[in-house]
């Protein structure tokens, strides 16, 4: 439970709370439930059309693995030693029935884990309707954006073949602009943990977005609003802590308590790439003309970028670090990187040589989604902070 | 015409039949033609084994340098446990592929190839993004040490056990729009279609001798070994020799060898000499280990054990499905050879593959070597090794390696398993025999 203030703010966290911790999706059973013929499609990190899945009628849900609280016990069995824990939980997921009423998974092309994965949910769940996104690594218009309009209209195709109903362009649109919505919401909440992020604190931020990964998006944005309008209306204590950007845990999520651990050791997080796909978009995507157009370029000309997308410049390669790091007033960056990550791990000594390069203080450590064990952490991000403060800018 | 030539190297204790000596003369030119390239004003590219388009870079006058096989050679030369560490201590985790490390600790201790000189640095990397995450970053990591012109050649997955036209629209036009002209600015050589075509043509005939030979396993006994000895085989193929003379001259060589020994009524050459008689014949999924490679092996030999078919072999291809390269649609070629490599199939593919080479082979099982460097190949053996048992009702079995890195090869595991799986084999055939 979070040490939050007794106000409005306590209740949205307790409710964002339960439904992280809620490992059998009940509110997303309940919404299909409530009304016959809905669908709900599954996706896995780090970024899907959500857009597409809302036009069809049907909920997105979020597959983040199985975090801390669940015991994989089948997962284990489909896997070799060396490897991340998110497809081990995920697969418990499944074999365990938790997520069987999941009608379609999308698997986005994050790295080749993920990737098999597509092709073992084929195999072990016949009856879910499952697709691989593959996303461009071309980023010209008419090369990658064309490849990318063309997937994106397959996966409507796929979606209108679960739900019966073809998805209009209308209805693209529709759902486009209640995405951009929800993004601007997400911006909102983020920009104000940078100018108070005592007021904002990671973990609880960390919920509230969380939750918009079970939740239909309306409800979500309504969820973001009200959690806003209750830490504008309080004030708390401000700490001498540092200011750290956290990168590295963009697909298997780090446990609740590593982030806190994180803040207990007396660092703010003033940017992280957790769940970074409720701001994708860096702004708001087009509402004229293709509606699969639009979500092509703004995928290829407006995205964050992140280890899996490649970099065709080199002058730029790790630049979005440099840039978080001077936009939110950080002091350092925290490395902190599921183990076995092909892409976060590989990626990182060219990210700490930019940083490096530009002065930037910087640590690493890795975790896996049920590390249980946060006092190293505690140690390593105090220490890292106490040398920000005593040596920093001297 | 084609002329036929004898290797020149003398087989060493190891023994290698005529046509591996004449493949590492091969190999051994292929890298002093490197290692000369700055003096000759040959220019360089590195590209990867999957995806390979040597034809392509044949054409603009490139030397194609690959670093997976570079990685192979630290490996059998055990170089490689060395510059693991190399790049462990400067850094990359200890959780990554090692041919990446091999190959970062390589390039820090002078990049000093097989022949003992030193490897050019490349003019152009060209990231032929096929079938393996790891490639993308291992070229970034590259591009920040070369600081020269990277080409992404994204190749799309085949994740529903098909290629559509958007995806082969896609590719041909990264080549005409991206990949040609940059190889173009980079080399100074404008791009001839014919040329490619002509490199084509070869290719085909080449590949049609290589699919002959590993398609010879079928018979019993087997005359080859197509997952070690095979390795053997692959290489001017899967390297830089697709497109040439000598790829055609190597394979006729080799076809020609096979077919002796299959009138011979021979196994495969081992490196202790003609294998004994064959015992157990298996498929095996999964690449092989490098530092241990002979040793490995034994363990096979020694108890009998022939692989007869191995997905590894199709990493660089997946000619015996009937893929060959067309010269009448070049580029289209390109793309689909590339959709085509083996860890570029979705699982379905993959378990649907290795259950028609353990009927169409007569195999008694499936080992797989799960490599811990791969995930590309390694997610999901676990569910693949038990769909194929399911659906063959033959035994299979599991073991634990890596590619470069020494320390995780466990000979006494690795060979007990193996004991262990033979015995299984020879439990199952008791069992038909029972119940015949």
């Amino acid at each position: 439970m979070l040490d939050v203030p007794a106000s409005a703010t306590a209740g949205i966290i307790r409710r964002c709370e339960d439904l992280f911790s809620d490992l059998h999706f009940s509110t997303a059973r309940a919404w299909k439930a409530a009304k016959p013929g809905r669908k709900v499609i599954g996706f896995m990190p780090y970024y899907v059309p959500r857009e597409i899945i809302h036009a069809a009628g049907a909920l997105p849900l979020g597959i983040l693995g199985g975090g801390d609280q669940l015991e994989v016990i089948h997962g284990d069995a489909y896997y070799q030693s060396y490897i991340c824990r998110i497809p081990r939980s995920t697969i418990e997921l499944g074999v365990s029935g938790r997520i069987d009423f999941v009608d379609g998974m999308l698997f986005p092309s994050i790295c080749d884990v993920i990737r098999n994965l597509s092709g073992m949910w084929m195999l072990m769940f016949p009856n879910t309707a499952t697709r691989y996104v593959d996303l461009p690594q071309n980023f010209e218009d008419d090369v990658g954006g064309e490849f990318y309009r063309s997937e994106l209209n397959e996966i409507r195709e796929w979606l209108g073949g679960i739900t019966g109903q073809p998805i209009t362009d209308d209805a693209i649109r529709a759902s486009i602009e209640v995405f951009n919505e929800n993004r601007r919401l997400v911006r909102e909440a983020y920009t104000l943990r940078t100018d108070e992020p005592w007021n904002v604190p990671a973990s609880e931020l960390y919920l509230v977005m969380r939750a918009g990964f079970v939740l239909p998006v309306e409800e979500h944005s309504q969820l973001i609003r009200d959690y806003l309008a209750s830490v504008r209306d309080q004030q708390r204590p401000i700490k001498d802590n540092s200011r750290v950007v956290v990168s590295g845990a963009f697909c298997e999520q780090p446990p609740l308590t590593l982030i806190k651990s994180i803040e207990l050791s007396g660092c703010y997080i003033v940017d992280d790439d957790f769940l970074l796909i409720n701001r994708w978009e860096r702004s708001d995507v087009s509402t004229d003309g293709d509606p699969l157009a639009a979500l092509s370029r703004a995928f290829l000309h407006d995205s964050h970028s992140t280890p899996p997308k490649y970099e065709p410049d080199q002058a730029k390669k790790g630049l979005y670090l440099v840039e978080a790091v001077r936009k939110h007033r950080a002091e350092g960056v925290i490395f902190a990187m599921a183990s076995f990550c092909d892409p976060a791990l590989l990626d990182r000594p060219m990210l700490q040589d930019i940083l490096k390069a530009h002065g930037v203080p910087q640590i690493a450590f890795k975790f896996a989604e049920n590390s249980g064990q946060m006092q190293p952490i505690r140690e390593q991000a105090g220490t890292f902070s106490d040398s920000i403060k005593l040596w920093s800018g001297a | 015409m084609t002329i036929i030539t004898r290797p020149a190297s003398k087989p060493a204790d190891i023994i290698k039949d005529a046509s591996m000596s004449k493949q590492k003369d091969m190999m051994a030119r292929h890298y002093e033609r490197l290692s000369d390239a700055p003096a000759n004003g040959e220019k360089v590219a590195a590209t990867f084994v999957p995806g390979n388009l040597n034809e392509l870079l044949m054409c603009f006058g490139f030397a194609n340098n690959l670093p997976e096989v570079n990685a192979i050679q630290s490996g059998l030369r055990k170089q490689s446990g060395g510059y693991v560490m190399e790049a462990e201590k400067s850094g990359h985790s200890e959780d990554v592929c090692t041919y990446v490390k091999s190959d970062i600790g390589m390039m820090s201790k002078g990049n000093i190839g097989p022949n003992g000189r030193k490897l050019p640095d490349p003019d152009v990397l060209l990231l032929s993004y096929t079938g393996c995450f790891t490639f993308m970053k291992w070229f970034e990591l590259l591009r920040q040490q070369y600081n020269c012109e990277t080409i992404m050649f994204h190749t799309p997955y085949m994740a529903d056990g098909k290629i559509t036209k958007d995806m082969i629209k896609y590719m041909v036009k990264q080549l005409k729009q991206d990949v040609i002209p940059k190889l173009e600015k980079v080399s100074g050589v404008k791009f001839d279609i014919d040329l490619l075509r002509a490199h084509l043509r070869k290719s085909a005939i080449a590949e049609e001798d290589l699919v002959w030979v590993l398609q010879s396993a079928k018979t019993k006994p087997s005359p080859i070994d197509a997952y070690f000895g095979g390795i053997y085989y692959i290489g001017p193929i899967f390297g830089a020799f697709r497109g040439t003379d000598d790829a055609i001259d190597y394979y006729r060589f080799l076809r020609q060898e096979v077919e002796e020994r299959i009138a011979e009524g021979k196994g495969p050459v081992t490196p202790d000499g003609d294998m004994g008689q064959e015992r157990y014949r298996l498929v095996v999924e999964g690449p092989p280990n490098y530092t241990h490679f002979r040793q490995f092996w034994k363990m096979f030999y020694d108890e009998g054990a022939v692989v007869v078919a191995s997905s590894y072999t199709k990493v660089g291809g997946t000619y015996d499905f009937g893929f060959r390269h067309d010269p009448v649609n070049p580029l289209e070629s390109l793309a689909e050879y590339c959709l085509n490599v083996y860890t570029n199939r979705n699982l379905p593919m993959r378990v649907d593959m290795l259950e028609n080479y353990i009927d169409e082979y007569q195999a008694d099982g499936l080992l797989i070597n799960s490599i811990k460097s791969c995930n590309s190949f390694s997610a999901g053996q676990l569910l693949m090794m038990r769909e194929v048992e399911k659906r063959t009702g033959k035994p299979a079995a599991f073991i634990e390696t890596d590619l470069v890195d020494p320390r995780y090869f466990s000979p006494a595991n690795v060979k007990n398993r193996l004991e262990s799986y033979f015995q299984m084999i020879e439990q199952k055939r008791a069992g038909l025999r029972g119940a015949a």
